[in-house]
């Protein structure tokens, strides 16, 4: 079964009472939420995931609701519960749908240690998978949503998952979040794309989220080799231009992006010098997305 | 005794061989429980010593194996800590008492199996404190509390320095010179610890509490906490201990008597119940009837008794509205009570309300 199986009325219903159990590659989280902006927002960005029965196992149980306090009606605000635990301070109402997204990431990010989890972007042509590590603001997102427009298969726009015994790198699709002028730039760069409201003034400026290709959704499970690991770095009106990166300087920029490398020890890093070797370790400048598609469809090609 | 409440996490503890029947629904149930008490990898490690990790179903398994990683890699941490500690205070004259976690682990005892870390807990010589502060303050640990007052909360009432983090590693360490407030109603006499501590093989100046000292720190540390949501945490620590070294020669007959005389008969009571009631420990019938000269009248077990049936239950997300964060707060007002006298404790309570309003308007 998938969500667009269920009705908005059955969408709703469901997701005010027991939940819907949605799996997102390896994770099923249940969800439950009254909140309208939360219900819109499931309906749009993940018509297409499959949900699980009642009977399976959800690795994670999330609501987003409203306070029972004054609060609700003076300035009213969401708070995302994981199992019953509030992990975050309440945002402003309005972004109920970014905060589910931010606190699914969290879920994954803070207790998946079965993985090497990484910040970062991962995308996939040919079994091979392209990873943009980097801190935020330096266009990932962008080029990652760039990417998947033009052919590439999105595996995640935010946490990269990698699987030590297998050596593959785990998808986790999920809609791609764009903050400020990206929204504005995918918009003009993939009119096709399916992208919901922007919501404003949150930790991140605008944000607004891209609903994840049919392709990479039905594709979910299937996981990639080790490609490429590429620092992108957007600069307006340069001539997109990749360089070649030492493996030991693409192993340390692994190592600054990580979430618990440092807890998977010795055997992680010994790990992640294995892996690193099997990528091609790049440096990407970039100001023009078309342009960038071109030098990873090349890049795709020559491997 | 009423009958004990059902707790999949208790369970799990102490029959972990029944795990490979559950359904995929009392999986997803016991790691969400778990995970909240930080217990699931002590579950996971038992399960691996009985090799039935493999018979766990992959997607509750992957959860098992992330929790062994975290807790790995605490372990290594703490070892790692307790080896600066040495260094850092190898030049001035002192024995040093490690309690809790780190003492399990590096007397390597079970009870540090699969054991979540967060800091280390040392137990110093009051009139050492001064040196043994300066000194970790010359090797990179620094004080967390920098407020006026709760350097004075801290070194006026409280049984230990403000905790000190270390500047590099961000680790936090807790050094003690009791195991009780110094404004607490109970008075353990730190002289009596240290003069019973024992060394751990060839570490030099690093010692542990004697096996009945640990118990009652332990069995102190659950009923004197504030904290009630690492309770099931404790509580397998305790009856850990009391499996462990129940096999000891003397072990059973030592511990009432010396739970009298470091004026921790109540605590003794307390954890005994307790670990019997939850863990399903064994405690000879000898042992439990002199710890009952530590008893509190029949009306307050009842009370108590009801606190920790609810206090040490998961809230899951079908709770909201339960009793149990009432019977947390239950428990943390009753904490504060027996660590403070109760002009004292109105005080400090007043000043951390006040407190609050204060960062609220910023």
């Amino acid at each position: 079964m998938i969500v667009a199986d269920l009705s908005y009325r059955e969408l709703e219903h469901r997701l005010a009472g027991p939940g819907i159990r949605l799996r997102t590659g390896p994770v099923v989280s249940r969800i439950q939420s009254r909140l309208p902006a939360v219900v819109r927002g499931i309906s749009l960005h993940y018509a297409e995931y499959p949900t699980e029965e009642d009977e399976s196992f959800a690795d994670f149980h999330v609501r987003v609701g409203r306070p029972r306090n004054v609060r609700r009606w003076l300035q009213p605000q969401a708070h995302f519960f994981v199992d019953g635990n509030l992990p975050f301070a309440p945002l402003p109402l309005d972004q109920a749908f970014p905060m589910l997204e931010w606190g699914l990431n969290w879920c994954v990010s803070a207790h998946c240690h079965q993985y090497l989890i990484f910040h970062g972007a991962v995308v996939e042509k040919s079994g091979r998978a392209l990873i943009l590590p980097a801190p935020p603001g330096s266009g990932k997102s962008t080029l990652c949503a760039g990417l998947v427009n033009r052919g590439w298969r999105l595996l995640s726009d935010e946490l990269t998952l990698i699987d030590i015994a297998s050596c593959s790198v785990v998808p986790l699709a999920r809609p791609v979040s764009l903050k400020n002028a990206s929204i504005d730039v995918i918009r003009a760069f993939a009119p096709g794309a399916a992208i919901g409201p922007a919501v404003h003034d949150t930790a991140k400026g605008s944000v607004a989220h891209m609903r994840a290709p049919s392709d990479s959704v039905r594709r979910g499970m299937e996981t990639a080799r080790p490609g490429w690991i590429v620092l992108p770095r957007y600069q307006a009106g340069v001539a997109a231009e990749l360089t070649p990166l030492s493996k030991a300087r693409g192993l340390m920029q692994m190592a600054d992006n990580a979430f618990n490398y440092s807890a998977h020890g010795r055997r992680g890093f010994e790990f992640l010098v294995r892996f690193v070797d099997q990528c091609g370790c790049y440096e990407f400048a970039y100001g023009d997305l078309e342009e960038a598609g071109a030098v990873f469809d090349q890049l795709a090609a020559r491997a | 005794m009423s009958a004990t409440p059902a707790l999949l996490v208790t369970a799990a503890l102490q029959r972990p061989q029944e795990l490979v029947a559950y359904t995929l629904r009392q999986w997803e149930d016991l790691v969400h429980q778990a995970r909240r008490a930080n217990v699931l990898s002590r579950i996971a490690q038992s399960l691996g010593e009985l090799r039935l990790l493999t018979r766990v179903p992959p997607a509750p398994r992957a959860h098992l194996e992330a929790a062994l990683v975290m807790a790995q890699a605490q372990t290594e941490a703490v070892e790692r800590e307790v080896a600066f500690l040495r260094k850092a205070l190898a030049a001035i004259d002192v024995d040093l008492v490690l309690l809790k976690g780190a003492a399990y682990l590096i007397a390597g005892l079970p009870a540090a199996r699969g054991r979540v870390f967060s800091d280390v807990d040392i137990l110093v010589p009051f009139a050492k404190l001064a040196e043994v502060e300066a000194a970790l303050m010359l090797h990179g640990w620094t004080t967390t509390h920098q407020n006026a007052y709760d350097q004075r909360y801290y070194r006026q009432w409280m049984h230990e320095l403000p905790p000190l983090r270390h500047n590099v590693r961000m680790t936090v360490l807790d050094v003690h010179h009791a195991i009780l407030p110094l404004t607490a109603r109970l008075k353990p006499d730190s002289t009596k610890l240290f003069a019973a501590s024992r060394p751990i093989g060839d570490k030099g100046r690093l010692r542990v509490l004697c096996p009945a000292d640990m118990v009652l720190h332990s069995a102190t540390h659950l009923f004197h906490n504030d904290d009630l949501s690492q309770g099931l945490r404790d509580l397998a620590d305790l009856d850990s201990l009391l499996r462990h070294f129940g096999s000891e020669r003397g072990f059973w007959e030592d511990l009432p008597r010396r739970a009298a005389e470091l004026d921790l008969a109540r605590p003794l009571y307390y954890g005994l119940r307790y670990a019997s009631r939850y863990m399903g420990t064994p405690v000879p019938s000898d042992t439990r009837r002199r710890a009952d000269v530590g008893r509190p009248p029949r009306i307050a077990v009842r009370l108590m008794d009801a606190l920790y049936d609810r206090a040490l239950r998961p809230v899951a997300p079908s709770d909201a509205g339960s009793l149990t964060p009432l019977s947390r707060h239950a428990l943390y007002v009753r904490a504060h009570w027996l660590r403070m006298p109760p002009l004292l404790l109105a005080w400090h309570l007043g000043v951390k309300a006040l407190r609050r309003e204060e960062v609220t308007a910023q």
